[in-house]
């Protein structure tokens, strides 16, 4: 039964493909979205709220202010409650607990078995709840039940069991040198890290912080986003349940300018690993370099291109490019957000992206069969919207969706452009939202040169049946994971990381573990060796 | 012949006739100033070398700077100007990057199979091999560093570092992974584009070497700017680059200064990675302007205070020549010299005396006169500098044990100086000096030493020495350094990676782990069609 569970992400969701040829015909004016369910009656979520303070040295614990903030329903901007809102002397309190455990506990004491059974008792303890786990995503994020509890909890759990099966495997090396030396590397955990993690994927990003950290010995404070705060406190409540030692990961909810900048200078943290925008990567980055150098990984925004050749299957590009931009409502940091179609299928392709737009569900994420729930807050969604005009106003056309979904929470039609250009904002800006943008190409050489010419590099989808095209294009892309006749297939073995200004570093996979190692070189004089 | 040229790392050709020596040398003169040692620096040898390029290369072209004017280099033993050289800036920076730019996105270079870059790389050793004296007497002349130690061991060294990465570049293998579901999943191992690398003035054809072999392995084009101090090797080596093969466009090395030319190669939106060695200060402005400009990955080797742990069963006489050997190689300018020696308080007095004993002896003088160990420091900066340092050191109330002076009166000679009775707030126990300025300290057991070992921003090196198996394995768990040489120190290998924790620095340079810091990791992924095993 678990290992039915453990559906990769794209497999699970790939289910629509079964059901494309049979989307055609759908209506054809602007601003019907024929497939939109009420989003009047609102289930209630199956689930109590228990954990909204700070998670401080193995305690939960109000804020030192007092102060704390709303966090959101986004299907209808009200509040779900309130959360301890963490400053400067939270992170301060988080990172000497964090500091102490590192330092003097038992966490980088324990042998590597104990930690990895440690991190499987927890993947244990996340199947046991992932319903209330799914229920609180869903909630706080507004992504289809179906998502969080099918595929994005499995996948939690399934991450957690990789990095447990890590932690007992972290090999450093005896190294051949020019003399009679003995020379090895050990590779040591590298301290404090300090986490900052998106909204997106609360719980996944999460995992993908949390799972090498721990494996590899470190101990963690945690910054969720603002706009989520609640499914991480949950989770990290179960890792103590699960035999966590106090101080070894802290949780600080909070904004960015005041607890993430906090974390991003603080002296005692010997790492910080942030995914977010680009804005936001480059002032961590600054943040870091201003106090004690520490290493950063970042995982950042994208504009990553979709291309589908003339050889392609059609309907499955269909399908696939709809699954690339418009999963997760658009906010994906790899969304496919720039399809470039050959002009020799243009026509028919963006026919059938329309019509496949136009049937997306969308509506209350708690209810079942729908695909598409609100936007994260009233700040994105207005964002998306501007870029909707934008559009418009560049020239674009506007095929379907463009405007608000019902009249309240966060909800956008699926929107599609096509005749788009290069240098219109909606083919350069990451929109992070349901917005599609078609455009068309040539030649390959030209759709290279296209698609890397932008200052993102995270990812490319590649439609062919031909090995030849798939096997240049995957080496001339400048993308850090490139979907070949698939897209969004993520895995825990597979590393992701961007190219340019998409992020710098690879987690996920053998990769990402070195961003939590420190690696020490050991030498002494041999005598009388018995080879070298 | 190669081969046996090929086998003196670092230490082993310098420390082999300093160990034989020592147990000799007690003593000698203990007062303060008078130092016996000290060779003649008045009469100079005239280097065997002519300066023939102070031009920039770019496109595999010598230029003079778009701006036309040239900053002079100087000769450390008179302060004397060696050669005018073309001062780059920003406009010869965007004229390198764009040369390397175009060498990545269209040349040969990436294009062409690992194994003819590697025998590129392989001719160009060859090639040092060939002119390993005038390299050797350019790197002396402009450097300060004894001719014996650029020529049998730092040449050699660089020499042997191009063959070892030469030897990398057609084995960079992606990998295959198993993932969850029916997909086919590799990874590549792709070149990064175009990496900047900004390099110092202490070791300029070794810290060339670390910069260009993995860059060159993994298919990478460069700019690559020297020190300002020492721009001239690094010219004569990339002219043998391309005499060996090397494309146009593949190498550039522009000359200047770190807040033009370098911060230019730096925040450029054109640089698809740089890497950096120098001071933590600088290493801080380098990460800025990459995080403003289109965060570009940065690795950086910066500054060290890196402690030497003399326990109480240690070889005390050992002990004290590699002590000697770990600061004041170099004339002190090191990142990772061992520049905090901590000795039991059982063996304390002995090792003071003794290391006193062995300063004294050093020889210093004219670097390129035989039986040299010493020669002057690179420039007034760094000289003046370490005489501040040497008087915070008395003004603190270290007891200064010998030197604290310049030598002679001209260059920027500093006579080898030591302070014991250093305790752990006091300046010259805090910086790093860069100088032949070593600092005794005193311990009592091992927590407490791991501990003061620790308290300190830098961690890049540090030197155990113990015969107790127990010591030594835990002391090189608990220290926070990159390297623990255990009963040696200064021992550099291709192969040994290098680099600090905490503020010395972020990344590992040389061995395996130098290869990534050059390469993008790319995921591809396909559907299985009824794949025969998962």
């Amino acid at each position: 039964m678990a290992t039915r569970k453990l559906l990769l992400l794209s497999r699970s969701s790939s289910a629509h493909l079964h059901s494309i040829g049979r989307s055609r015909g759908g209506a054809r004016g602007i601003g019907t979205s024929s497939s939109s369910s009420a989003v009047d009656e609102l289930i209630t979520p199956p689930v109590k709220i228990s954990d909204t303070q700070l998670l401080i040295d193995g305690k939960f614990v109000d804020a030192a202010s007092g102060k704390t903030f709303p966090t959101l329903d986004p299907r209808t901007g009200d509040v779900i409650t309130h959360v301890a809102e963490g400053d400067v002397e939270d992170v301060n309190r988080a990172v000497a607990a964090a500091r102490k455990a590192f330092d003097w506990g038992p966490w980088p004491r324990m042998t590597a078995y104990e930690r990895s059974c440690i991190l499987l008792r927890f993947a244990d303890l996340l199947e046991k709840h992932k319903d209330d786990l799914a229920a609180i995503e869903t909630w706080d994020n507004g992504k289809p039940y179906k998502q969080a509890a099918e595929s994005e909890i499995p996948n939690f759990i399934r991450l957690m069991r990789y990095y447990a099966g890590w932690a007992d495997k972290i090999h450093g090396l005896t190294v051949p040198v020019d003399g009679e030396y003995h020379v090895q590397t050990l590779h040591e955990p590298i301290g404090v890290a300090g986490q900052i993690i998106p909204w997106n994927f609360p719980l996944l990003m999460l995992a993908w912080k949390i799972g090498p950290a721990l494996a590899c010995g470190n101990t963690v404070v945690l910054k969720t986003a603002e706009l989520t705060p609640l499914s991480a406190l949950y989770a990290a409540r179960l890792l103590h349940e699960a035999g966590l030692p106090p101080g070894v990961l802290n949780i600080i909810s909070g904004f960015g300018p005041t607890a993430g900048s906090a974390l991003c200078s603080h002296m005692d943290v010997d790492k910080l690993a942030f995914t977010g925008s680009t804005q936001t990567g480059r002032t961590v980055l600054d943040l870091a370099a201003k106090s004690n150098l520490k290493p950063v990984t970042l995982e950042l925004g994208g504009k990553s291109p979709f291309i589908i050749c003339k050889d392609a299957d059609i309907d499955k590009a269909v399908e696939v490019a709809h699954f690339a931009l418009f999963f997760n409502q658009g906010q994906c940091c790899n969304a496919g957000s720039r399809t470039f179609v050959h002009e020799s299928v243009y026509n028919e392709f963006v026919e059938k992206a329309k019509a496949r737009a136009m049937k997306r569900v969308v509506g209350d994420p708690f209810k079942p069969g729908v695909e598409q729930g609100p936007q994260i807050d009233t700040k994105q969604f207005e964002k998306i919207r501007t870029y909707i005009k934008s559009g418009i106003e560049s020239g674009a056309t506007l095929e379907c969706g463009g405007e608000r979904h019902g009249s309240r929470g966060f909800f956008i039609q699926p929107t599609v452009f096509s005749n788009v250009q290069d240098d219109m904002l909606i083919a350069k800006d990451e929109i992070f939202g349901p917005v599609q943008t078609i455009l068309k190409f040539k030649d390959l050489d030209e759709v290279i040169r296209r698609a890397n010419k932008s200052h993102y590099g995270l990812a490319a989808g590649v439609f062919t049946q031909n090995i030849d095209t798939a096997n240049t294009l995957a080496r001339a892309l400048q993308a850090g994971s490139v979907w070949i006749n698939c897209y969004h297939t993520f895995d825990a073995a597979i590393p992701f990381g961007g190219y340019k200004m998409s992020g710098i570093g690879r987690e996920k996979g053998v990769y990402g573990l070195s961003n939590y190692l420190q690696v020490k070189a050991v030498v002494s004089p041999l005598k009388s060796p018995a080879w070298l | 012949m190669a081969a046996r040229r090929l086998s003196s790392l670092l230490t082993r050709s310098l420390s082999a006739s300093r160990l034989l020596s020592s147990g000799r040398n007690h003593c000698l003169g203990s007062s303060t100033s008078n130092y016996s040692t000290a060779a003649a620096v008045e009469e100079l040898i005239a280097p065997p070398v002519q300066v023939s390029y102070t031009q920039h290369l770019i496109n595999g072209r010598f230029l003079d700077a778009a701006s036309g004017r040239t900053f002079p280099t100087y000769d450390p033993r008179t302060g004397d100007v060696l050669a005018h050289v073309a001062e780059g800036d920003a406009e010869d920076i965007d004229r390198a990057v764009a040369a390397a730019r175009k060498a990545f996105d269209e040349g040969p270079w990436p294009k062409m199979t690992p194994y003819e870059r590697s025998k590129i790389l392989l001719r160009f050793a060859d090639l040092v091999e060939k002119h390993n004296d005038e390299l050797a007497a350019l790197e002396t002349w402009n450097c300060g560093k004894p001719y014996e130690q650029s020529a049998r061991s730092e040449l050699p060294m660089l020499a042997r570092l191009f063959r070892y990465y030469a030897g990398w570049a057609d084995k960079i293998h992606g990998l295959t992974v198993p993932a969850d579901g029916n997909h086919h999943v590799q990874t590549l191992h792709e070149p990064i584009g175009v990496a900047g690398q900004i390099i110092p003035w202490n070791f300029p054809l070794i810290m060339f070497a670390w910069k260009v072999g993995p860059a060159l392995a993994c298919g990478n084009t460069i700019v690559l700017k020297t020190a300002e101090q020492t721009p001239l090797t690094a010219l004569y080596a990339a002219k043998l680059f391309h005499e060996a093969g090397l494309p146009p466009g593949v190498l550039n090395v522009v000359s200047g200064y770190g807040p033009t030319a370098g911060a230019a190669l730096a925040s450029h939106m054109d640089v698809d990675k740089l890497a950096f060695t120098g001071s933590t200060e600088t290493g801080k402005v380098v990460l800025e302007l990459a995080a403003r400009s289109n965060l570009k990955p940065v690795t950086l080797e910066l500054g060290g205070k890196s402690p030497f742990i003399v326990c109480e069963d240690a070889d005390v006489d050992k002990a004290v020549e590699l002590a000697h050997f770990a600061l004041f190689f170099n004339q002190g300018q090191c990142c990772c010299a061992g520049s905090r020696t901590y000795v039991h308080e059982r063996v304390y007095d002995e090792f003071v005396e003794k290391a006193k004993a062995r300063a004294l002896k050093r020889s210093v003088g004219d670097p390129f006169k035989e039986g040299i160990e010493q020669g002057p420091q690179i420039d007034v900066e760094q000289f003046e500098k370490v005489l501040r340092y040497i008087r915070a050191g008395i003004d603190g109330n270290a007891t200064l044990e010998c030197g604290g002076e310049r030598l002679g009166s001209k260059g920027f000679f500093v006579k080898p100086t030591v302070f014991s009775n250093v305790q752990d707030d006091m300046l010259i126990a805090n910086d790093e000096i860069f100088g032949p300025v070593q600092s005794i300290l005193k311990f009592k057991d091992l927590d407490e030493v791991v501990r003061r070992a620790n308290t300190t921003r830098y961690g890049l090196a540090a030197g155990v020495f113990t015969k107790s198996i127990d010591v030594a394995n835990s002391l090189s768990r608990a220290l926070r350094v990159g390297t623990v040489w255990i009963n040696c120190f200064d021992v550099f290998d291709a192969a040994i990676p290098f680099g600090g924790y905490k503020m010395s620095g972020i990344g590992r340079e040389k061995g395996i782990y130098s290869l990534n810091n050059y390469l993008q990791v790319k995921a591809v992924v396909m559907p299985l069609k009824d794949p025969a095993w998962l």
